[in-house]
């Protein structure tokens, strides 16, 4: 199925389509996809770094995967994570704000969730709105889930969405990589290194 | 936890654990001439099953029986019967939220009393497999081959697949896993064959060594945690976003379901390689096609040879794969077809439906001939229809001898 449909920040409708219905189709192992194109892996590690030191308040979102060290696998990616924090963090301007807020668990809560400290995937556009957060990555986020999330943020934020899986990948998001690993998240610190003081940072 | 990692090993029940792809495409096949309903036993004693749930309901009792041997032969973690199909397709969710591979079969009236759990297995992203033996859901009771219960399977989200042959049958049965599995995919699968005429009569099927058997399942890939009875979607009532009444609880909801259907999307390019394409095309130039799926296929290509002893050139396209829809594969094969004639075993003609809201100029579509309720289709009624869609005469095949 060809498509002219592009996965591109929002706020795009009342309730967006999955781009997978639009025809968007995963990458294969070894490539990553932006705005549903496929593309090599290591364009899409730029264009991430990109997002990350251009945004006002570039945001990483671990999910329950990552956050307990219920292997050897997920503590590593949790040290990986906090590495690529602590890089944005250290190469983004004083008027930028790099945060790290946890999808600790996918329950929903009620009345409603405090969005200073949790993102919630039935209602990711409340953290999002919250901390008004222009770009962020999902990673350690159960497939399902994140593609809710995802496709919620889509429909009714600007937010440019980044999503680092250990799957198949996700065409709902912007930037997309597939079977993540510790040493992959750690490349991806390595470009927002790389790319320190050569883009330009966000206007007020 | 990487399904690669125990290749070489044995299972439980002493086979080889071997790589899926391998063991479909390069290991030595041995002819067997067996019964549909054997065929399926064949096919899960090499699929690395952990439970399988039978009810008992014609023509796939004999499936659901023979699988009981292969519990007592140790190939099976579990097997038992349980009181209904609804409780039985409830306890297959059961299993499959345990991290379980799944299996069951059911037909007719046993499907329709279980269909509420469809729509729950495909929304809960267990990749639960299922056996169709279509026949007759309408009263006065018939067993008999009918496909019209394929049509009510069509929108709970679950893939739907539509054997030919036995040989299909046994060879997606052991792909199903492959690609219902898959972690971008991770929904259920109804695989679906003309009851009576592929599980009763026998045919020569080809099939894989018996010391080997499929990876097992590895819940620890599903796109949903295993067992979580704190989440949606096991914790299903208590107080989880469907119960509440406010916007965000409906957008919610609604991508969650539009997730079960990009995931059915996804399947897509799984199921184009495992099963080598999603249609197959004989003579796609003809101006006459007969697209059908399942056993209407067969009696298309009996049909085909009648009317090529007459000169007329007939194409075949056969649907293997109902859900996901392969629309741009039946408008590529259709485009220069002038007369598409759609043969069904079912009193609605779902399929021709289907075709044309799928294709350009959907009037060359002739949406019959259809039998339902056990009637066989002759070849040579599918021949008469298309003669007469052309305007050629031919002799009346209802009468005795008139």
């Amino acid at each position: 199925m060809s498509t002219m449909y592009e996965v591109l920040p929002g706020p795009e409708h009342f309730l967006p389509p999955a781009a997978a219905s639009m025809g968007i189709r995963l990458p294969d192992p070894g490539q990553a996809h932006i705005h549903g194109k496929i593309v090599n892996e290591d364009e899409a590690m730029e264009a991430a770094a990109r997002q990350f030191l251009s945004a006002k308040v570039p945001t990483i979102f671990p999910g329950p995967l990552v956050l307990w060290a219920w292997n050897e696998k997920a503590a590593k990616k949790a040290t990986a994570i906090r590495h690529l924090y602590e890089t944005i963090k250290e190469s983004v301007t004083p008027s930028q704000q790099a945060m790290l807020i946890p999808m600790p668990d996918y329950r929903p809560k009620y009345p409603k969730i405090n969005p200073e400290i949790e993102i919630n995937p039935n209602h990711p556009n409340l953290t999002i709105w919250h901390n008004k957060i222009d770009a962020c990555m999902f990673v350690g986020v159960h497939c399902h889930q994140a593609n809710l999330s995802l496709k919620i943020i889509r429909g009714g934020t600007y937010c440019y969405t980044i999503a680092m899986c250990a799957q198949a990948g996700h065409e709902d998001a912007m930037v997309s990589f597939r079977d993540a690993t510790a040493d992959k998240i750690m490349r991806l610190a390595d470009w927002v290194k790389k790319l320190k003081g050569s883009v330009e940072p966000p206007k007020d | 936890m990487a399904t690669q990692s125990v290749v070489g090993t044995k299972n439980r029940a002493g086979q080889v654990v071997t790589d899926a792809w391998k063991m479909m495409h390069e290991a030595e096949r041995t002819p067997c001439f067996f019964t549909g309903s054997e065929v399926i036993k064949e096919a899960i004693r090499r699929a690395n099953c952990d439970v399988m749930i039978a009810y008992p309901i014609t023509p796939q009792s004999e499936a659901a029986a023979l699988i009981g041997e292969l519990f007592a032969e140790g190939f099976i973690g579990d097997y038992f019967r349980g009181e209904s199909e609804f409780a039985v397709m409830s306890q297959c969710a059961g299993a499959a939220f345990g991290g379980a591979r799944v299996f069951t079969t059911t037909a007719g009236p046993g499907t329709m009393r279980a269909m509420e759990n469809f729509p729950m297995w495909a929304g809960a992203r267990l990749p639960i497999q299922m056996i169709v033996t279509c026949r007759g859901i309408n009263s006065p009771l018939s067993i008999q081959p009918d496909t019209l219960e394929i049509s009510y399977l069509l929108n709970t989200g679950m893939l739907v697949w539509h054997a030919e042959t036995a040989q299909d049958f046994y060879d997606w049965i052991l792909k199903g896993y492959m690609v219902s599995e898959e972690p971008d995919v991770h929904l259920p699968l109804a695989l679906c064959c003309d009851g009576f005429f592929v599980t009763h009569t026998k045919d020569v099927v080809n099939l894989t060594p018996a010391d080997m058997c499929l990876p097992p399942y590895d819940p620890y890939r599903s796109p949903v945690p295993c067992m979580d009875m704190e989440c949606p979607p096991v914790r299903m009532m208590r107080d989880p976003f469907v119960m509440k009444s406010n916007y965000i609880s409906y957008a919610t909801h609604a991508s969650w379901q539009q997730e079960v259907w990009a995931a059915v999307e996804r399947s897509r390019k799984h199921a184009i390689r495992w099963l080598d394409g999603l249609i197959e095309v004989d003579k796609p130039d003809a101006d006459i096609l007969i697209v059908s799926s399942g056993t209407a296929v067969s009696q298309g290509r009996e049909a085909q040879a009648l009317l090529e002893e007459d000169g007329i050139e007939v194409g075949i396209v056969k649907i293997k794969v109902l859900r996901p829809w392969p629309g741009d594969e039946i408008r590529e094969a259709t485009k220069h077809a002038k007369h598409i004639i759609v043969p069904e075993f079912n009193v609605t003609g779902w399929l021709a439906k289907e075709i044309r809201a799928t294709i350009p100029n959907a009037d060359r579509v002739y949406a019959g001939p259809h039998v339902c309720g056990g009637m066989t289709m002759p070849p040579e009624v599918i021949a008469a229809d298309i003669k007469k869609h052309l305007g050629i005469k031919s002799e009346s095949l209802a009468g005795r001898g008139s």
